[in-house]
């Protein structure tokens, strides 16, 4: 391997989260491995894992590149409990975080528009659970907060950025265009007000 | 290894689990109203653009009061809804009206909308299916551990120098002598006043005398104070670091 390609492994490795496109580059710029560049260094790292035979894969996720067990030892590893699969989420859940994926920043009155359920109590665990912030505050009657997702959704979803999902117009139903124009894919949102308690937000569903 | 498998199989309602203050009617079956009736929909292989709302409706009712749902808001909205529409479908449409704007279109925009999440929602459980069933490297923050000394290199002259080098920095403690000499301020409060009964006004280096023990002098200054404090004499300092003024105080003179 390279010397790029043997120290992006060795960053990788030391980083239980994805580490960022950034964060590599920077290293890859200080390395002056003059030859090779980052990209060529993590192809050579990732067909590496592929054709030498490894227990391990490198995965391009969440705006970043992530070494990560493969799924045949998944099994093996979690009957011995050294790890455990994080628990699935409800349809309930999963119905809210595909709304705020695709029309964020949202509010919580229009999530429950759509689902037609009360949402409050899931925008909490959600929001426990890392998948979603608040990333500002809406202009209607009594500023209601607006949720966005993390970049710890990405990286749960398998997903490298939001652009990913099926854009509204591949989905069999093509209805409404989502509102967002670009997404930030690699930044987290950033929360604007303090995600304190929702207050203010018993806007009735009226329609 | 049955403990995992059962995790595994209980996968429903763990969002909410969280919310313990709010009633939150969540069954595997259904993620609310709009579920419910999207299954009918398609049960019934209706087409969705043209529902016949009174079969759908009672069918809703139906389904909601044999699930013991008919009390959760959320499907009796919906029930309500459903009701509404049919009613207004029923309503005779009047001749020469323009156009006819059908009730259910709004319904039927919602259903669609929610389908449409639906759809991403597998989207989703099948990327995070995937992403599962991989691990991270989990990695934790280790307790930071001070180094440990390792066995002491010494030899004997070295360690006897040490020990009296520090047995001369440790110097014999100062042993000092305490004087039993309890201030007296009840006999400088008689000075200060015996001064006062004759001069106006009078300065510190009038009260206390030259060569003053310290005793002497904390006797008198508490004497001062103490003074000050009843009322007898005004204790003033023009400026900052300059000698104070002692004067009889003029009320107490009065009374």
């Amino acid at each position: 391997m390279t010397p790029l390609a043997k120290l992006l492994e060795a960053a990788l490795f030391a980083s239980a989260t994805p580490v960022p496109a950034d964060a590599l580059r920077l290293m890859a710029a200080h390395a002056e491995d003059g030859e090779t560049t980052l990209e060529s260094a993590l192809e050579e790292l990732r067909l590496h894992y592929e054709n030498d035979g490894h227990g391990v894969e490198l995965v391009e996720v969440a705006g970043g590149w992530q070494i990560l067990t493969r799924p045949e030892y998944t099994e093996a590893i979690e009957r011995v409990q050294l790890a455990a699969r994080p628990q699935r989420l409800s349809a309930a859940a999963l119905e809210t975080l595909a709304i705020i994926a695709y029309r964020q920043p949202i509010g919580r009155a229009e999530i429950e528009e759509i689902r037609g359920v009360g949402a409050g109590a899931i925008l909490k665990s959600l929001q426990e659970r890392g998948l979603i912030d608040v990333v500002g505050r809406g202009e209607g009657l009594g500023r209601p907060l607006l949720y966005g997702t993390t970049s710890s959704f990405l990286e749960q979803f398998a997903l490298r950025h939001l652009e990913e999902l099926p854009r509204a117009d591949e989905l069999a139903i093509a209805l409404r265009a989502p509102r967002h124009a670009g997404p930030t894919a690699t930044t987290p949102p950033v929360a604007v007000g303090a995600p304190t308690k929702d207050n203010g937000e018993a806007a009735p569903r009226a329609d | 290894m049955d403990d995992v498998t059962t995790i595994h199989s209980s996968s429903l309602a763990v969002a909410d689990s969280a919310a313990s203050e709010v009633f939150v009617v969540e069954l595997a079956e259904y993620s609310g109203p709009l579920d419910l009736l999207l299954t009918l929909i398609r049960d019934e292989q209706i087409d969705i653009y043209d529902i016949p709302i009174a079969r759908i409706a009672e069918q809703f009712l139906d389904r909601i009061s044999s699930l013991k749902l008919d009390e959760a808001a959320d499907y009796l909205e919906m029930a309500a809804r459903l009701v509404r529409i049919k009613a207004q479908m029923l309503l005779p449409r009047r001749e020469g009206e323009d156009v006819w704007e059908d009730p259910r279109a709004e319904l039927v925009r919602r259903l669609l909308e929610y389908q449409q999440v639906r759809e991403v929602v597998d989207v989703l459980e099948r990327r995070s299916e995937d992403r599962r069933s991989r691990f991270a490297r989990a990695y934790t923050q280790a307790a930071v551990q001070l180094p440990v000394a390792g066995p002491l290199v010494i030899s004997l002259p070295e360690l006897l120098s040490a020990v009296d080098r520090v047995l001369r920095l440790a110097r014999k403690p100062h042993v000092h002598d305490v004087v039993p000499r309890a201030l007296d301020v009840d006999g400088a409060i008689g000075i200060v006043r015996a001064l006062m009964a004759i001069r106006a006004r009078a300065q510190w280096k009038d009260i206390v005398p030259r060569k003053a023990e310290p005793w002497e002098v904390l006797s008198l200054l508490l004497a001062l104070l103490e003074l000050a404090k009843r009322g007898e004499l005004r204790l003033a300092q023009p400026r900052a670091f300059a000698a104070f003024e002692i004067t009889r105080d003029p009320s107490s003179e009065a009374a």
